[in-house]
C-alpha cells in the first residue's frame, strides 16, 4: 500500500517535471522569469515611504514609490525611447548582425528634426518624414556596406556611429537646436507636432512616446512573423549559406534590416527631441548599449537566427524596472552602474537553458 | 526484482569493452531509446542498424557522454560508469566520430586534430612534437593533406577523414571507437583506407561500433549486428546468422524488395543544354598541372551536357572531379571567386544562372551534399525549413499566408513520410535521415523541372532510400529532368539512364545505362583512357 502511493507520488512528480520542461521550452518563459525576478526585487526594496504632516499636524505615511501607479507609468515612459531603438536592434540581431550606430543616428535625427521644422520652416509632416528619411539613409549606408562589401557589421556600424555623431555636431555647430519659440514677453510656445509628441494622454497616464514604442513593436512583430522578409531574416541569421542556396536575397534582406534600424533610430530621435524640447547633438550616447542589453535580456540570441519582438518588449520592461528600482532607492550613480551590470548577467543566467 | 532480470540478461560481462543494459532516453514526448541492450567485445566490429530515427545516434551519444540516460546502466570493462561530458568519455578511452562533423572550419588540420589535447610544456604548445604526432596520425590512414591547411578549405570528404583521423589517434590500448555513418561523405578510395584502419584497430583489440545504412559495408566489416527499431532492441546476432533480406526485415519490420527498379519513361523535350560549360577558379593563377590536394585553375574544362525531361543523368567522378562544380554552376551558386563560361538553355530558352534565386524562379533546384552547412537552417522549424525555397508562392506581395504555407509544406512532408513529433519543432530534433528528407521536401515544394541532386540518399535508411528512388521514378514520369551525383555505385547504376564520368574537370566517358558497368565507370573516373566519347 505504502509503496503504491509512493509510486503514485513519483509518477506525479515525473508528470510535473515533464510539464515544467514543456513550459520552460517556450522562449518567453525565461524572459518573463527575468522580469518577475526584477519585480520581486522592486517589491523587496520599494523605496522609502515619505512622511508628510497633514493640516492637523498628524503624521501621515504615503505609500512607497514602488507601490504607486505613477512609478510604473514613468518606468514605461522612460524606457520607451530605448525600446524603440531595441525594435530595430532586434531585427538586425536576428540576422546575426549588430548595429552600434543607433544611438548616434538618434542624436543626428534629433538635431535634424528642429533644423527642418524650425529653421527651414518645413511643414510638420514633411519635417517628420524628412527626419525619418535621414535615419533610414544612415541604415541603408551601413547595411549596404555590410552586405555588398562583406565587412563585419560591428566595424561598419562602429564607423557609422562615429560619423553620425560628428555629422550631428557639424549640423548645429555643437549647440542644441531649440524646438520652441520664445515670444517677447518670455512665454514659450511649442509647435503643434512637438506638443503632440510631448503630451501624455488620460490624465498624464499614457505618454505618446509609449504609444509610439508599442506601435513600433507591433510593426516589427508584423514584419518578423507575417512577412516573407521576416522569415528571410531568420534564415539568414540561422544559416546564411543555406539561405542563399534556397534563393533568399541575402544582401537585399540585410540592407533592409539595417535601414529599418535606422528608421527606428530616427523615430526615437524625434521622440527624444520633442520630449526635451530641443535637439541635442549629444543625445543618445551609449543608448545603443542599452538597446543591445534589452534585446539580449529578452532572450534574442546574439548569434542570430532566433528571438522575437515579444521578448524585446519584456526585455525593455526588465531594463526599465532595473533602472527605476535603483533610482527610487536612491542608489548612488557608481553603485547603480555596478548593480546594473550584475543584474544583467544574472537575468541572462536565469534564462540560459540546460540541455 | 528488476536487478534480478538485469543480471539474468548480462552475458559474461567481464569480456565486454562496454555493456549497455536497459538504457532509456526520451526527448520530451519522443521516446528515442527504450531499454536498449548492447555490448561490444574487444576486437570486434559491432554494427548498429535500424531505420532513420530508430535511436542509433541516441545510443552512441549516451556512450560518448553527450546525453545522459534516463534509466539503465552502462558498464565499461565491467564497472558501471556515467559520463557527464564528451571529455570524460574520451578520457575513458571512448572516441566517437559523430554523424555531424564536429570540427572547427577556421582552424588548421593540425589544430583540429590536437584540439583538447595539445602537447605543451608549461602551457606553451610544442609545435614540433605536435607536428610529428599529426604527421604520424595522418600517415596511418594514408592521408596526404598538409596539416597547416585550413580545415574549412577542404572538401567534405577530406574533412570527414580528418574527423576519423582525430578519433583514431586518441589514447591507446583496449579502446572503444564509435563511428556514426563515417562513410556517408567519403569516396571509394577513402572508404578503403578507413576499412584498412579498422582492420588494424581490430588487431589491436579495440572494439568498434559502426553505424551505417549501406548494406555492402555491413557485410564487409561486421562481426555482429544489432538492430534497433522505434527505439527498441530487436535482435543481436553474428553476421553469418543474418543475411541481408533478414536484416532488412528486422529493420523495416516487413520484407522489402532489395532491388532498386528504375522505370525510365521515354525521354521528352530537352530541359537543359549546356555548351562549352567552363568553370575557372580566379584565385588560382597557374595553369600548370595542379597541386595534389585538388586546387586547380580550371575546375571544369569546356563540356557539353544535355538533360531531357524524364531522364536521370548521372555525373560520376571521384573527389575533385568537378561534378559538384557543374551542379553549382547550373544553379548559379558559385560566388565571384569562380568564373563560369559557356551558354545554357533551359526548356528551350536561353538561361544565365546568376543567382540561386533566379535559378529557382526558372525551375531549377539543387540539393547540396552537405545538409548541415548548406542544406537547412538549424534554428528554424521543420515546416519553415520545408517552405523556405518556395516562400514566394505562399506570400503574394510579401505577406505570408500561414495556412497556405502549412498546406504546401505538410503535404510534401507527408509524401516523404517524415517521422516527427510536430512540424513546429526545430529541424535539429530530427534524426539525420529525416533531416535529409526535409531538405528534399524543400525542393519538392518549388516543383522544379530540373532537379540537381548531390548525394540525395546520404544518411537515409534502406526503406527511405527505396521511397526516394520511387519518388525519382514518379518525378521523371511527370516530366522532370534529374542530374544526379552519387558516390554509391549501385545507386548510380540502378537509377541513371545516362552516365557522364568526369576526372579532374574533364569528361572522360559517357555511357548509356545498358553500356554502364562499375569497372568502366571507375576506370574512367580514375582518369583512364577514353573509351570513345559519345559527345
Ligand atoms: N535533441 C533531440 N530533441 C528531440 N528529439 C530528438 C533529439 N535527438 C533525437 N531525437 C529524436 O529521437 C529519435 C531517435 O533519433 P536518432 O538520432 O537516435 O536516430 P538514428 O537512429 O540515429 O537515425 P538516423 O539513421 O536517421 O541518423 C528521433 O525520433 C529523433 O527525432
Ligand atoms: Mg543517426
Amino acid at each position: 500500500m505504502a509503496s503504491l502511493s509512493e509510486t503514485h507520488i513519483r509518477e506525479r512528480l515525473h508528470d510535473l517535471r515533464v510539464l515544467w520542461r514543456r513550459v520552460w521550452a517556450y522562449p518567453v518563459t525565461p524572459a518573463i522569469m527575468a522580469l518577475v525576478l526584477v519585480l520581486c526585487i522592486g517589491l523587496t526594496f520599494p523605496g522609502e515611504k515619505p512622511i508628510v504632516y497633514g493640516d492637523d499636524g498628524q503624521e501621515m505615511q504615503l505609500p512607497a514609490a514602488f507601490h504607486k501607479w505613477t512609478t510604473h507609468r514613468d518606468t514605461l515612459r522612460l524606457v520607451s525611447v530605448y525600446g524603440i531603438l531595441a525594435c530595430g536592434m532586434t531585427v538586425v540581431i536576428i540576422t546575426a548582425g549588430i548595429d552600434l550606430s543607433v544611438g548616434s543616428v538618434l542624436g543626428l535625427t534629433a538635431v535634424c528634426f528642429p533644423l527642418l521644422l524650425m529653421y527651414f520652416h518645413w511643414p510638420p509632416v514633411l519635417a517628420v518624414c524628412g527626419t525619418l528619411a535621414i535615419g533610414t539613409v544612415c541604415g541603408l549606408v551601413s547595411g549596404g556596406i555590410t552586405a555588398v562589401f562583406r565587412i563585419q557589421p560591428f566595424i561598419v556600424t562602429l564607423a557609422m556611429m562615429v560619423f553620425a555623431r560628428g555629422l550631428a555636431k557639424a549640423v548645429t555647430g555643437g549647440k542644441k537646436a531649440p524646438l520652441y519659440i520664445q515670444s517677447e514677453d518670455g512665454t514659450i510656445h511649442y509647435p503643434p507636432v512637438v506638443q503632440a509628441i510631448r503630451t501624455r494622454w488620460f490624465d498624464d497616464n499614457l505618454a505618446v512616446v509609449t504609444v509610439v514604442f508599442l506601435i513600433s513593436a507591433l510593426i516589427t512583430w508584423i514584419l518578423l512573423s507575417r512577412l516573407r522578409w521576416g522569415r528571410y531574416l531568420y534564415a539568414i541569421g540561422g544559416n546564411e549559406q543555406a539561405a542563399r542556396l534556397s534563393g533568399v536575397p541575402v544582401a537585399a534582406s540585410k540592407i533592409l534590416a539595417y535601414a529599418l534600424a535606422g528608421l527606428f533610430s530616427a523615430v526615437a530621435g524625434i521622440c527624444q527631441a520633442a520630449q526635451e524640447t530641443n535637439g541635442d547633438p549629444e543625445a543618445g550616447a551609449t543608448y545603443e548599449l542599452t538597446a543591445i542589453a534589452i534585446v539580449v535580456i529578452g532572450g534574442t540570441n546574439l548569434m542570430g537566427g532566433s528571438g522575437g519582438i515579444g521578448l524585446t518588449v519584456l526585455g525593455a520592461l526588465t531594463i526599465g524596472y532595473i533602472q527605476k528600482i535603483l533610482s527610487i532607492n536612491q542608489v548612488p550613480e557608481a553603485w547603480r552602474l555596478m548593480l546594473t551590470g550584475i543584474i544583467i548577467v544574472a537575468a541572462v543566467l536565469v534564462q540560459r537553458r540546460r540541455a | 526484482m528488476t536487478s534480478l532480470t538485469e543480471t539474468d540478461l548480462a552475458p559474461a560481462a567481464s569480456t565486454s569493452l562496454v555493456d549497455v543494459r536497459g538504457v532509456s532516453k526520451s526527448f520530451g514526448a519522443t521516446r528515442a531509446l527504450i531499454k536498449g541492450n548492447f555490448d561490444v567485445r574487444p576486437g570486434e566490429v559491432h554494427v548498429l542498424a535500424g531505420e532513420n530515427g530508430a535511436g542509433k545516434s541516441t545510443l552512441i551519444k549516451i556512450l560518448g557522454g553527450v546525453h545522459r540516460p534516463d534509466a539503465g546502466t552502462v558498464c565499461r570493462d565491467g564497472a558501471p560508469i556515467s559520463f557527464r561530458s564528451p571529455r570524460e568519455a574520451m578520457a575513458a578511452g571512448v572516441s566517437v566520430i559523430h554523424q555531424e562533423l564536429s570540427l572547427i572550419p577556421t582552424m588548421s588540420v593540425m589544430d583540429n586534430i590536437m584540439l583538447g589535447r595539445e602537447h605543451s610544456v608549461l602551457g606553451f604548445m610544442t609545435r614540433e612534437s605536435q607536428r610529428a604526432f599529426v604527421d604520424g596520425a595522418l600517415a596511418r590512414i594514408g592521408l596526404a593533406i598538409d596539416p597547416d591547411r585550413l580545415l574549412g578549405s577542404l572538401p567534405v570528404g577530406a574533412q570527414q577523414m580528418i574527423e576519423i583521423c582525430k578519433a583514431l589517434s586518441t589514447g591507446s590500448g583496449s579502446r572503444l571507437i564509435i563511428m556514426d555513418e563515417p562513410t556517408s561523405a567519403l569516396t571509394e578510395p577513402e572508404v578503403e583506407r578507413l576499412f584498412t584502419a579498422i582492420a588494424g584497430l581490430k588487431a589491436d583489440g579495440c572494439g568498434i561500433i559502426y553505424i551505417t545504412h549501406k548494406l555492402e559495408e555491413v557485410y564487409r566489416i561486421a562481426d555482429r549486428i544489432t538492430v534497433l527499431r522505434d527505439g527498441q532492441h530487436v535482435i543481436t546476432a553474428p553476421v553469418d546468422a543474418m543475411p541481408a533480406n533478414e536484416l532488412i526485415r528486422h529493420m523495416v519490420g516487413r520484407p522489402l524488395a532489395e532491388q532498386i527498379k528504375r522505370r525510365a519513361p521515354l525521354p521528352g523535350v530537352t530541359v537543359l543544354t549546356a555548351l562549352g560549360l567552363t568553370v575557372i577558379d580566379r584565385t588560382v593563377h597557374s595553369d600548370a598541372a595542379a597541386s595534389p590536394d585538388g586546387t586547380r585553375r580550371v575546375r571544369v574544362s569546356p563540356m557539353n551536357l544535355t538533360v531531357r525531361a524524364g531522364e536521370i543523368v548521372g555525373l560520376a567522378g571521384l573527389q575533385g572531379s568537378g561534378a559538384g562544380d557543374v551542379l553549382a554552376a547550373v544553379f548559379g551558386a558559385l560566388d565571384s571567386r569562380y568564373a563560369v563560361h559557356g551558354s545554357m538553355t533551359l526548356a528551350g530558352r536561353s538561361y544565365i544562372p546568376q543567382s540561386p534565386g533566379r535559378a529557382i524562379a526558372n525551375g531549377v533546384a539543387l540539393l547540396t551534399s552537405d545538409r548541415h552547412r548548406t542544406g537547412f537552417v538549424p534554428a528554424m522549424s521543420i515546416r519553415a525549413n520545408t517552405s523556405l525555397a518556395a516562400l514566394q508562392t505562399v506570400s503574394p506581395l510579401g505577406w505570408l499566408l500561414m495556412a497556405r504555407e502549412r498546406a504546401l509544406a505538410d503535404a510534401v512532408i507527408q509524401t516523404l513520410r517524415v517521422r516527427a513529433q510536430a512540424m513546429t519543432v526545430p529541424i535539429t530534433t530530427l534524426s539525420g535521415g529525416n533531416q535529409q528528407k526535409i531538405v528534399l521536401a524543400k525542393w519538392m515544394c518549388t516543383s522544379p523541372r530540373l532537379l540537381l541532386l548531390d548525394e540525395p540518399t546520404r544518411g537515409v535508411d534502406v526503406g527511405a532510400k527505396h521511397e526516394i528512388y520511387e519518388l525519382m521514378n514518379q518525378w521523371t514520369e511527370q516530366g522532370m529532368g534529374i542530374l544526379l551525383i552519387t558516390s554509391e555505385m549501385p545507386e548510380l547504376l540502378a537509377m541513371a539512364d545516362r552516365i557522364v564520368v568526369m576526372h579532374r574537370g574533364r569528361v572522360m566517358d559517357v555511357m548509356t545505362r545498358n553500356q554502364a558497368d562499375a569497372e568502366r565507370i571507375i576506370h574512367a573516373a580514375m582518369g583512364g583512357e577514353i573509351n570513345g566519347i559519345a559527345e
